[in-house]
Order: C-alpha cells, then sequence, then structure tokens
C-alpha cells in the first residue's frame, strides 16, 4: 500500500469500504459529525470545514459546442482530513485532490492532483469564493458571477457561469441521510448556472454554451460499512425542474433524492422513492458499467431513460469511476450528469 | 543389469576417494568463483537501481536555483500556480556516528510513488497520518536504521532495504524539522504528464533552471568496466576450473577403461553405458555445483564490503556491502556447473561413445603430432586476428573487451605448438641419452598437460597485466594527486556574505588564497562546469597537462583561451587548436588539455573574470589556502573557531591525499585476492593433468627405471619437468601479460572512462611471478613425485609383464 493509495482511500470514501477498510469509512475518531438540525450558515458554509473528515466541490456542465456537438465536463476539489484542524506548512493534515474531465461524444479526458493543506497549493476561501488546486480555480459569487479553469495534458478550459437561481439544501434543510443506519452528510447545491465559455482540446478550440450544477457536501462518515459504491444522478429537464437522485448499494440498497422545482423550491424524495434499473451495460475503457437506465419517480410521474453521451466516460485517475454527461427521454427530457462507482 | 553396473561404475570412486574429491573440487572452484563475482556483480547493479527507483529523483528533470540557493515555498507555488507539476525536495546531511549521511525530503503527496516508501508501507501497515505529520517517519535501511534509532532526537526509524545505504528517506515536512531548515526547497522534480498551456519557465522563474535527468547512466557506464573486469575474472576462473574437471574426467575413464570393456563384453549396450555416465556426471556436477555455490557465497561476502567502498568512493556508486541469495543466482551457478562439466567431458564421452567394445587399455595415444600441432597454431592465431579486426571494425567497450579476449584465446590456444618448437630447440640442444629422454619425454606429455599450462598462461598473463594495470595507475594517481592538490588546505564557506569575509581574514594570515568558482552548465546530454580561477604560480607550475599550446597559461589567465579535462578532449575531439562551446553564446579556443582521473563529467578552466562575465552569480564559497605546512593545521583551527565552521568545511591537503589513496587501494584489493585465486586454480589444474597422465606415463618410465634410474631420480626428474614447463609458460606469459596490459591502460580505459594511462613497466614483479609459477608447478607435481618415489618396483615390473 502506497501513501498516495491510503491518502486516496481517506478521499475515496467508497473505495475505504470497498478494499475492506472497516473503520476509516465509518468511524469519526474526533472528527465532528453532521447533526440534524443544524442550520447552514452562507457563505462561511461555501468555505473548507477542516474539523469534519471529507468534504468536496463538485462541478459538472453540460455543454453545446459551437462545432453543434455535445460536451459534458467536470471539476472536482475533494479535502480529506488526516486528523481535525489545519496547520501551517508541509505537517498540514490537510490533503487536497482535484479531478477534471472533458467529455465528447467520442472521447474522454480527465487529469488528477494532489496538494496538502498548509501551504497554500490547495485550498478553498469562504468570502470572497474562491476554491483552487494548483492552476485550477473555482471562484466568484455562487449567486452570482462565477469563474472555473482546469487543465490536464490532453485538455483546457475556461468558463464564465451565471447563477440563475437560489442553493438548494438536499435532505433535511442540508442534512442528507445516505444509509438506513444513519450516516449522514451536510448537502446543498447550485444548479441554476449558465456557463459559456471555451474547451481547448488535442482537435482544437471550441466555444461552448450550457448549464452547470454544483454539488457541496461535507462529512466524517459517509457511508455504512455494507455499502460498496452509488449511482448518482444529477439531471436538468428541458421544463427547467432539476432532479438529484441517488442510489447506495449495499446489502440493502438506498435511495435518496430532491425534486428542484423551476423556482428552486426542494422537496426530498425519500428512500423507496426512486426506482433505478440499468438497461445496457457497456464496458468501454474500465469494468462493465450501466450505460443506460431506466429512472422512475412515481410519485412525480418521471418515466424516463438514461443514456450516456459516451460510455466510455470513466475517470483514469489512481481510484477509477464512472462519470459523464447523460440525454434524458420519455415521460420528461433533459441532460444531465451521471456518476457510477464501486464497479469492478 | 542397470543396478550391476550402477555398482560396477561406483566402486571406482570408492577405490579413487581423492579423484572423486579433485573432480567434486574442480566443479566446485569453477562454479563458486564464476558465482562469485555474479553475486558481486549482481548486488552491486541491486543497488544502483535501488538507489535510481528511490527517488525516483534521476529519472526526472530537476529545477534549482542558478546561483545554487535553497528556494523557497513561495517559489515552489508561482510555479505550481502556473500549472507546472513539481514536486518539492529538500535535502541535507546528518552526521549519525560520526558519519555524514544524506537526507532527502520528498513532498510525498506530489511526488510520484516511491517504491522504497510504498513497500515499507506495506510492510509495516504504515498510516499516512504517521508519514505525514509530527514527528514524521525515517525511512533507511538495516545499518542505518540502527544506528537512527539510538537518536532520541529523531523521528521513529522505518526499516527498507530499498533505500542505498548512507540515505535516510522521508517527506519534506519531516526533513525540514531534522534539518532545521524550514521552508527551503533544494530543488524541484519536474513530474510526467504536464498540463496543456503551461507558461515556459523564463516567463514565471526566471532564476530556476532545469536540469535534465541524469538517469543512472552516468553510474550504469562507469561501473560497466568495472563489473566487466570482474566478469572477465571470473569467466577466466571458471574455464580454469573447467580444465580440471576435464582432466580428471579424461583421468577416470582412461582407469575405468577395463571395467567398461568387461561391462560391455558381458552386454551391457553402449546406450545405456552412456546414460549411466551421463546420470554420473549429472550427479557430481550438482554436488560440485552446490560447494560451489556455498563457497562462492563466502567468495562473495568476503570481498563484497571492499566492492562496495571502492564503488561508493571511486564513482560514488550506492553499493551494499552484505550479498543476498537470490534464486536466479542459485540456478545459474547450478547450470554452469551441469553445463561446464558437461563441456569439459564432452571430449573423453565422445571418445569412449567410439571405442571399439574390445580396445586394449592404456596403449599410448598420446604424442605431439606436428599436424594437429600447426592447425592448433593456426586457429590460435585466427581468434587473435578475429579480435583485432573486432576492435578495428567496432568501437567501444565491448570491442575492447572483444580483443582482449581474442588475444588471451588465440595465444593460449597457441601455447602448446610454441613450447613443441621450444622443445625441439631444446633436443638439439640436448646432450646425452638421459637429456634427450627427458627433452623428448616433455614433447610426449604435453599434449596431456596443455590444458594446465593453458589455464597456467591465463592466470600469469592476468597477473601480470591487472598488476601493470594497477601499478602504472598508481603511479600516475599519485603524481596527479600531488599535482591537482596543491594548496595546503581548502575551506568551504556557508554563504557568499562569509566567504568574503573568510578571505579577507586568511588573506593577511597565508601565502595566497585561491578562490574555488564554478557554474554547472547542461549543454547537450551531459553537464559541464566551468571553474573560473586567478593566476597563481601553483596552477602554472603543478597543473598536469597533457597537450598545450605555447604559453598557455598566458592565453588562459587573460582570457584568451580555456583549457579542459581529458574525457571532454576524447569525447568531443577537442585538442590544443579547438573551439569550444561552453555555454550558448559562450566559445573559447582550447589551449590545453590536463588529466582529470576519477571524474565522469566535463570541466573546463578559464579566468576568473571571463567565468563571471558569463554567470555573476557564481557562489563564492570555496578556497584553496596556500602556506608553510607546519602552520596549517594551527590555522585551519583558528579559522574554524573564528568563523564557527562544521567539521568538513575545512580539509587539509594531507588527509584528502591519503584517502583518495586509501580509496584506490580498496579498488584494486579485490583484483589481487582473485589474482591469487587463478593462479591456485591454475596449480590445482596441473596436478590433476598429471595425475591424469600418471597411468600412462608408467610404461614411458619403466624402461628408463628398467635401463637402471633409480626412481627417486625419475621423480626428480619429473618434478624438473614439470618446473620446465611452467617456466616456459611463465616466460611465454610475460609479453602477453604486457598486450594485456596495453589493452587495459591504453584501449579499455579510454573507451570506459575517457582517460588514458601512461604505461609503466614493472619487471621485479614478473621476477615475481615467474618464482611463484615455479613454486605453483612444483607444488603441483609434488604428489605425483612422492608417489613415484615409492612406487613398487613390482608395478613397474608389471609393464613389460602386461605389454606382452
Amino acid at each position: 500500500m502506497k501513501i498516495r493509495a491510503l491518502l486516496l482511500l481517506l478521499l475515496w470514501p467508497w473505495a475505504v469500504s470497498a478494499q475492506g477498510f472497516a473503520g476509516l469509512g465509518t468511524a469519526a475518531e474526533g472528527f465532528a459529525v453532521p447533526e440534524r438540525g443544524v442550520e447552514l450558515h452562507f457563505p462561511a458554509d461555501h468555505g473548507a470545514h477542516p474539523d469534519f473528515r471529507i468534504e468536496w466541490w463538485y462541478l459538472t456542465a453540460t455543454l453545446d459546442g459551437a462545432d453543434g456537438r455535445d460536451y459534458g465536463l467536470q471539476w472536482t476539489l475533494f479535502r480529506s482530513a488526516l486528523k481535525p484542524g489545519e496547520q501551517e506548512g508541509w505537517q498540514s493534515p490537510q490533503i487536497w485532490m482535484g479531478h477534471a474531465a472533458v467529455t465528447t461524444p467520442d472521447a474522454h479526458y480527465d487529469t488528477e492532483r494532489l496538494s496538502r493543506g498548509g501551504i497554500g497549493q490547495a485550498g478553498v476561501a469562504a468570502s470572497p469564493f474562491r476554491a483552487w488546486i494548483d492552476e485550477w480555480e473555482m471562484s466568484g459569487d455562487p449567486l452570482g458571477a462565477m469563474r472555473l479553469t482546469a487543465a490536464g495534458p490532453d485538455f483546457v478550459y475556461r468558463l464564465d457561469m451565471q447563477a440563475k437561481g437560489p442553493l438548494v439544501l438536499h435532505g433535511d434543510r442540508g442534512y442528507s441521510v445516505k444509509s438506513q443506519a444513519g450516516q449522514a452528510s451536510y448537502y446543498y447545491s447550485q444548479p441554476f448556472l449558465h456557463v459559456s465559455g471555451t474547451l481547448d482540446l488535442p482537435e482544437g478550440p471550441v466555444a461552448v454554451t450550457g448549464s452547470a450544477w454544483i454539488d457541496r457536501e461535507w462529512s466524517s462518515q459517509p457511508l455504512s460499512d455494507d455499502q460498496t459504491g452509488w449511482d448518482w444522478f444529477s439531471l436538468v429537464l428541458d421544463d427547467n425542474t432539476r432532479v438529484m437522485a441517488f442510489r447506495l448499494r449495499g446489502s440493502e440498497d438506498f435511495t435518496s433524492g430532491t425534486w428542484i422545482a423551476p423556482d428552486g423550491t426542494a422537496t426530498p424524495l425519500a428512500n423507496g422513492a426512486i426506482r433505478t434499473t440499468p438497461v445496457r451495460r457497456a464496458a468501454e475503457n474500465g469494468p462493465e458499467v450501466p450505460v443506460e437506465w431506466h429512472l422512475e419517480i412515481p410519485s412525480r410521474g418521471l418515466d424516463v431513460q438514461v443514456s450516456a453521451l459516451y460510455a466510455g466516460a470513466w475517470m483514469d485517475t489512481s481510484f477509477p469511476y464512472w462519470e459523464g454527461p447523460v440525454t434524458v427521454t420519455g415521460s420528461h427530457a433533459g441532460r444531465g450528469y451521471l456518476e457510477m462507482t464501486g464497479y469492478r | 543389469m542397470i543396478r550391476a553396473a550402477t555398482l560396477a561404475f561406483w566402486s571406482h570412486w570408492r577405490r579413487h576417494p581423492v579423484q572423486l574429491l579433485t573432480l567434486v573440487l574442480g566443479i566446485a572452484l569453477a562454479t563458486g568463483l564464476w558465482s562469485a563475482v555474479q553475486a558481486i556483480n549482481a548486488e552491486a547493479r541491486a543497488s544502483y537501481a535501488r538507489a535510481a527507483a528511490q527517488l525516483g529523483a534521476d529519472k526526472f528533470d530537476r529545477l534549482s536555483r542558478s546561483d545554487g540557493k535553497p528556494m523557497s515555498v513561495a517559489e515552489y507555488l508561482t510555479l505550481r500556480r502556473a500549472g507546472w507539476q513539481v514536486a518539492a525536495v529538500l535535502q541535507g546531511t546528518l552526521r549519525v556516528d560520526g558519519a555524514s549521511v544524506t537526507l532527502t525530503g520528498i513532498d510525498l503527496v506530489a511526488a510520484p510513488d516511491l517504491p522504497a516508501i510504498a513497500e515499507a508501507s506495506a510492510d509495516s501497515r504504515i498510516a499516512p497520518l504517521d508519514a505525514l505529520t509530527a514527528p514524521g517517519l525515517l525511512f533507511a535501511n538495516a545499518d542505518l536504521a540502527r544506528a537512527l534509532g539510538d537518536r532520541p532526537d529523531l523521528p521513529p526509524v522505518i526499516e527498507t532495504a530499498l533505500v542505498p545505504p548512507r540515505r535516510i528517506l522521508t517527506d519534506i515536512g519531516t526533513a525540514e524539522a531534522v534539518l532545521n531548515s524550514t521552508g527551503q526547497i533544494s530543488y524541484l522534480l519536474v513530474l510526467p504528464d504536464q498540463p496543456m498551456g503551461r507558461p515556459p519557465l523564463t516567463e514565471i522563474a526566471p532564476d530556476l533552471t532545469q536540469e535534465a535527468a541524469r538517469g543512472t547512466q552516468d553510474i550504469t557506464r562507469l561501473t560497466d568496466s568495472f563489473h566487466l573486469n570482474l566478469t572477465a575474472f571470473g569467466l577466466l576462473s571458471f574455464v580454469v576450473g573447467l580444465f580440471i574437471v576435464h582432466g580428471t574426467v579424461g583421468l577416470s575413464f582412461e582407469q575405468r577403461r577395463p571395467l567398461i570393456r568387461t561391462l560391455r563384453a558381458l552386454g551391457l549396450p553402449m546406450r545405456l553405458l552412456m546414460r549411466l555416465i551421463l546420470t554420473e556426471l549429472l550427479l557430481l556436477a550438482l554436488l560440485g555445483g552446490v560447494i560451489g555455490l556455498a563457497l562462492g557465497y563466502l567468495v562473495a561476502a568476503a570481498l563484497l564490503p571492499d566492492v562496495a567502498a571502492t564503488l561508493r568512493g571511486l564513482y560514488g556508486a550506492p553499493a551494499e556491502g552484505s550479498v543476498s541469495l537470490r534464486p536466479i543466482w542459485l540456478v545459474s551457478g547450478l547450470g554452469m556447473a551441469v553445463a561446464g562439466t558437461l563441456l569439459a567431458s564432452a571430449q573423453t564421452l565422445w571418445r569412449l561413445s567410439r571405442l571399439p567394445i574390445l580396445a586394449a587399455p592404456g596403449k599410448h595415444r598420446w604424442s605431439a603430432r606436428p599436424r594437429a600441432m600447426r592447425n592448433q597454431l593456426l586457429i590460435g592465431l585466427a581468434i587473435v586476428a578475429t579480435g583485432i579486426v573486432t576492435f578495428a571494425v567496432a568501437d567501444g567497450l565491448i570491442a575492447g573487451f572483444a580483443l582482449m579476449a581474442g588475444c588471451l584465446l588465440g595465444a593460449a590456444l597457441a601455447l602448446p605448438p610454441a613450447l613443441a618448437g621450444l622443445l625441439v630447440l631444446g633436443k638439439q640442444m640436448a646432450r646425452g641419452p638421459l637429456a634427450e629422454w627427458i627433452v623428448a619425454d616433455m614433447r610426449t606429455q604435453l599434449p596431456g598437460l596443455s590444458l594446465a599450462l593453458m589455464a597456467l598462461l591465463l592466470a600469469l598473463a592476468a597477473n601480470i597485466g591487472v598488476g601493470t594495470m594497477v601499478a602504472s595507475f598508481r603511479l600516475t594517481f599519485d603524481g596527479w594527486l600531488d599535482q591537482r592538490l596543491t594548496s595546503t588546505y581548502y575551506v568551504t564557506a556557508r554563504d557568499d556574505a562569509q566567504g568574503t569575509e573568510l578571505a579577507n581574514w586568511l588573506a593577511p594570515r597565508s601565502d595566497a588564497v585561491l578562490p574555488i568558482r564554478s557554474a554547472e552548465i547542461t549543454t547537450g546530454t551531459y553537464p559541464l562546469f566551468v571553474y573560473g580561477i586567478v593566476d597563481h604560480d601553483s596552477y602554472r607550475r603543478h597543473w598536469p597537462l597533457i597537450a598545450a599550446d605555447a604559453d598557455v597559461w598566458d592565453r588562459v589567465m587573460t582570457g584568451q583561451a580555456a583549457l579542459i579535462n581529458e574525457q571532454m578532449a576524447r569525447r568531443d575531439g577537442l585538442w590544443p587548436g579547438s573551439t569550444v562551446s561552453l555555454a550558448p553564446g559562450w566559445e573559447m579556443v582550447v589551449a590545453g588539455v590536463y588529466s582529470d582521473y576519477g571524474n565522469p563529467t566535463g570541466q573546463a578552466i578559464v579566468a576568473l573574470d571571463r567565468l563571471l562575465a558569463h554567470f555573476p552569480d557564481v557562489p563564492n564559497t570555496r578556497f584553496g589556502v596556500h602556506l608553510p605546512a607546519d602552520r596549517a593545521e594551527q590555522q585551519a583551527e583558528a579559522l574554524r573557531a573564528a568563523f564557527d565552521l562544521p567539521p568538513g568545511a575545512v580539509i587539509m591537503q594531507q588527509g584528502l591525499k591519503a584517502q583518495s589513496r586509501a580509496i584506490f587501494e580498496k579498488t584494486f584489493l579485490v583484483t589481487g585476492a582473485l589474482n591469487v585465486l587463478t593462479l591456485g586454480v591454475a596449480g590445482f589444474a596441473i596436478l590433476t593433468s598429471l595425475l591424469t597422465l600418471w597411468s600412462q606415463r608408467l610404461p614411458q618410465l619403466a624402461p628408463v627405471w628398467a635401463l637402471g634410474l633409480t626412481r627417486s631420480g625419475l621423480a626428480w626428474l619429473e618434478l624438473l619437468r614439470a618446473v620446465t614447463l611452467a617456466a616456459m609458460t611463465a616466460l611465454l606469459a610475460v609479453p602477453l601479460g604486457l598486450v594485456l596490459a596495453w589493452l587495459l591502460l591504453s584501449v579499455i580505459n579510454v573507451a570506459a572512462f575517457g582517460w588514458q594511462l601512461p604505461m609503466y613497466l614493472f619487471p621485479f614483479d614478473w621476477v615475481k611471478l615467474f618464482a611463484l609459477a615455479l613454486l605453483t608447478a612444483a607444488i603441483a607435481a609434488a604428489l605425483p613425485m612422492l608417489r613415484l618415489r615409492r612406487l613398487p618396483p613390482a608395478q613397474l615390473l608389471k609393464v613389460f609383464a602386461n605389454e606382452n
């Protein structure tokens, strides 16, 4: 086991439990634990919470290229604490990891960054909001104008973003339950971003416009022992409704989600309210994963097919997972992002 | 049938236990020396590989400040925030038990996976928390880990075989604390997979220079020659050992011929017989091989500490001093034993397989046939010619070794014809029947002894060749040290400011203070060090120039020309009058070339102001101080006290020279040991050959005995013959040894290191070796001689009975 690999295990909670590191993923060991009823405060909660073990700033975007093709991109900053609290210098216990990717209808480019806190190479400031690792940066006002940049060996992207709606709190006012046993995280989103910018790809630059969705989550005990991975959907429907839905796979599946009206009004979807059924599987660039799903939310009359834009959207990072843009057809039309972890 | 035949076969060994011992020992010696050398080579190479893998450091380009000062974390961040994927390294030295060890702190989060830490982490289940946060962890090999374990001021130590000796690996955060250099970075590793659109270095960090990955090429190239030398020695020992096997196997079958005839007459098929013989040889080979491996392990374990010290001292190659058993080594050692035994027995087996069923044993089948001798001479000369052609066509180290192998092998093959020729001369000079008989008998013996004599020739030639090289090297090296190290002592300051203070303090107190300032410039593939010097008599008088224009020093000191070292001159074909490019846009005329032993890199010397014109920021921290030797120690002490200098900052010339010489001697200790061993093996080969000849000798000796010569007289004559043949071989070995020495000094050295050494001759050493060869032959002949003295006359009489 390598130091880096161990770090990644810490950063990658589902890998932790899947790798049999019982305890690491579930025990809090001096870290703060999410509590129901705690009110989230902004802009403070846009920033880092070093007393919690893990945290992420997760942006996905579905894009229309000026060349008429569909694109998707991802920008993620993970934080993982070796122990609670922050310290100046190289001996900081805070470890940061960045993932960035661009997906086209026939290719997927990704890259990974690692840094520790304490020296300024990576971090997050709450106000004015700025999240960065190396030269990658997401900054601005999550309720106003924002900027986003990242680069890898095969791509560079620069986007301007404009919020067109409010922040959305998931679960019980931001307290999102993740298992029957009660594991939970704080979880909110900004799903109403309009974006425009440029992707530099190996075949040349392309101007893009589209919509983006930021997820913010932090916790110290995200999964229970038996949970091996998850399937997570963020969908933007043509009627401007947003749907967040996920299924945690374990000895017993656990589903949860949020129905977000165009004005931002959020309604939690309780365990069992969502039905996900794999329709077609593919093993492109990685293990076999469902790349076409049947997604049903009977209470909302949603009955759609969700299909990957590119079946090979595997993140070729230290711990591989599938993350890519999807199109929605059926009772509703739209686009979105799908993340699948723990497949092997 | 099989059982009976096997029992009959083995009964031979029961009756001749010494022969069995000889055979097994021969195989063991051949395998042992070969395996020892293999083990040493494998161990050293594994050490280099470990060192290379440890940092991965040498795989990556490096960024460092042009002025040699440490970088700040802010500079690291500037690069990172511009997209440059770099990993910070802080390196320093730590005193442990009075010796300095290198501590390397790497940013373990940003750096690529380091095998040492990966493995140690797997074994000891290290959590990132322990490695990355205070107090941190140190990774070191077992020896160093033990020494570090006693230090309460240091973080816990994790033992791993993957970190080279005298090095400590750790996280940069831990290194900062241990080295007390918070916020400092020695250099940055440029990682693979840089992002698109990264700005150029000149735009974001003009103070930094990028140094190309240095790889392990330097060490590999340098040490290749050393290892090739050892391999050549190992192969030589192997071949010599095979001569013993050949002799013993020949003898045993010669003696078993009556038995074989009986068995075949009784109906034992030839194929079954051969199968039995092969099985027997295989078992003996395995037995000998196992003993040989044990022997090889012991020899390697005994020699390795010196080899490691040599490699560390001479080349800076991180070799370790302990042997570990590798499966591949065991398998290849046994394989060599079996293959060697079969090879050495091939001739005997071939002859046996074609033997008519009822062939009579003990016929004189050996005699010097002029035609065969001439053919052998021609083959020998052809092999030498092949070596020369290979060298003429190809270049480099391998071609040099091909030439060497051709000369040695060809000369060995040509030895028996040459000896036969000498004996023809001897016959003409012989007066009286006894003398004529002695010479004639020697010629008869020659084919049987020729393999052993070849072994002796090779051993002697190797001895002379390597001895001449070492001694020539020693003389040259000593002279060179005296020329190069002219300052009374050398002092290194912490930084430029202290350097200036030091120079000011020293100026009124010494005869001269010479700054030693240099810039490392990477042009093309290898680094070049340019030194700037000020004019001083010590340079003009002592500097070891091997080629120079007239008024060379005046031209260098007035900035018109440069001096370069021999390595660079030979590599780039630059000699006085050529133009050398020192840095982009800086060309100078070469006025002279100087010898620079032991340095793998290119080096040039220019006037100091010329260097400063191109590199104004070169550090000014090192000085050579000239003053009368009797005041040196006292002044050095005062200097240390006045500036609170660390112990390594002042180095006395005498100590430096002594240290250099000690390293040199260690280098060649190994070759000395191998020399003695090969000579011993050659002596053993003579012994076995004589014993083999024994049974054939009786029919030749019996008539002479019957004519009135006593057994004792005959025995002395046996001794005389062996010693005479050895003496003749030794005489022929001298020119061969000198050719070998020339090859080593002027061909192999130039190809391997880029410098040529003058050859000095040491006739007294040859005389010593000559005596040693005679002694070896005498000792080898002593046993057959004693046997002859004690031979019951009845046996000699029986010869006549058997004849008819």
